[in-house]
């Protein structure tokens, strides 16, 4: 495939690394001159030279045959602008977008935009899991109401020693995997055995995710 | 009406000291400070400091309530995302976005935004300042 990388930063560099070693042709969009330069004299000559918003640069990057557009730069006004030019002007199929402040998340939803990867969100959820013992979220899935999640069972909390049937799970929830030391990984039955320290993966909707919780953590 | 301006610049300025004489409540938003300088003292509207394109920078200069959103920073980036934030998150009914770019203000007139595209604005008076007839498309001269 051909993937146009729009950001040289430490996230396109590594996107544009990782994406090479995976055998695709890449074109990295980069307006700092001594990071373009930097960037070939790592990957070869896959940089060019440019302000990846506007459109003659695009061009030049040969953006009506990519198949993928990753905008990746640290401002997010640029990826929202990169995102629908190459969407609008160059029928690109697929585009993925970086998100820098999660709160613009919902503006490219709204837009339109699912493909979107937020370094910030992703950090800020993995803080939320070790400073509060509980839920974590691990994925929303595309086009569907449902999320996965990960809940860490304390050495304490009422679900310890329960069944799986015994639980009183919130609607539209399932249990899908628990993980424990050194053994492994159990799809649950109803008379599965929930164990302090177990991991447990559950399939639930977003507003069922506190009540999840509270169910095998005994956390509100 | 409730109108908010984006950029404080000479443009933003002139227009917010405009609308406040001729009535209207106005809100301008710079990410600097130093921009309310162009404004009068006499302005009567309200200056906010910050990003015009923040989703809660938009809510704390009433553009939810606003009937018109004018994006006039610097930055067809900025702008572009401003308007869109206005629109489809905070209802905004009428929103304007000036966009430096020609071939991105034909993106952005595809999705429904009003733009104003100074580039071609000025081509087209330049063109009759010199030539002292406006140039048809074709080129040729009259």
């Amino acid at each position: 495939m051909y993937i146009i990388v729009v950001g040289g930063g430490k996230v396109g560099r590594g996107a544009a690394r990782d994406l090479i070693g995976m055998g695709h042709e890449v074109c990295v969009v980069e307006r700092d001159a001594n990071t373009a330069w930097s960037i070939n004299n790592e990957l070869g000559e896959v940089a060019l030279l440019g302000d990846g918003a506007e459109i003659h640069v695009q061009r030049a990057a040969g953006m009506n045959r990519a198949d993928v557009v990753v905008a990746c730069t640290g401002r997010d006004q640029a990826n929202l602008a990169v995102a629908q030019t190459a969407q609008t002007r160059f029928n690109v199929g697929k585009v993925i977008a970086r998100i820098n402040d999660p709160r613009n998340e919902r503006i490219f939803r709204t837009l339109g935009f699912d493909y979107t990867i937020s370094a910030t969100a992703a950090i800020v959820n993995a803080i939320e899991q070790e400073v509060s013992a509980g839920l974590s979220r691990l994925t929303q899935f595309r086009s569907t109401a449902f999320v996965l999640a990960e809940v860490s069972i304390p050495q304490v909390a009422p679900a310890v020693g329960c069944t799986v049937r015994d639980l009183s799970l919130p609607p539209n929830t399932v249990l899908a995997l628990i993980i424990r030391d050194d053994d492994q990984p159990e799809v649950p039955g109803p008379n599965t055995l929930i164990q302090a320290a177990d991991v447990v993966i559950a399939v639930t909707q977003p507003q069922h995710e506190a009540s999840l919780r509270e169910a095998l953590t005994g956390v509100t | 009406m409730r109108v908010v301006i984006m950029g404080c610049g000479r443009l933003g300025s002139t227009l917010a000291r405009e609308l406040d004489h001729e009535g209207h409540r106005v809100t301008v938003i710079d990410v600097d400070s130093a921009a309310f300088n162009w404004l009068e003292d006499d302005f009567r509207g309200v200056t906010i400091v910050g990003a015009g394109e923040d989703i809660d920078v938009q809510q704390a200069a009433g553009v939810p309530r606003a009937d018109i959103f004018l994006a006039l920073a610097n930055g067809d980036n900025r702008n572009a995302m401003a308007v869109q934030v206005a629109k489809h998150i905070h209802g905004a009914p009428r929103v304007v976005a000036r966009i430096y770019d020609p071939e991105r203000a034909d993106v952005y007139r595809q999705l429904g935004i009003n733009v104003v595209n100074p580039t071609t604005i000025l081509d087209e008076m330049v063109r009759e300042a010199a030539f002292g007839q406006r140039d048809d498309d074709t080129g040729e001269e009259r």
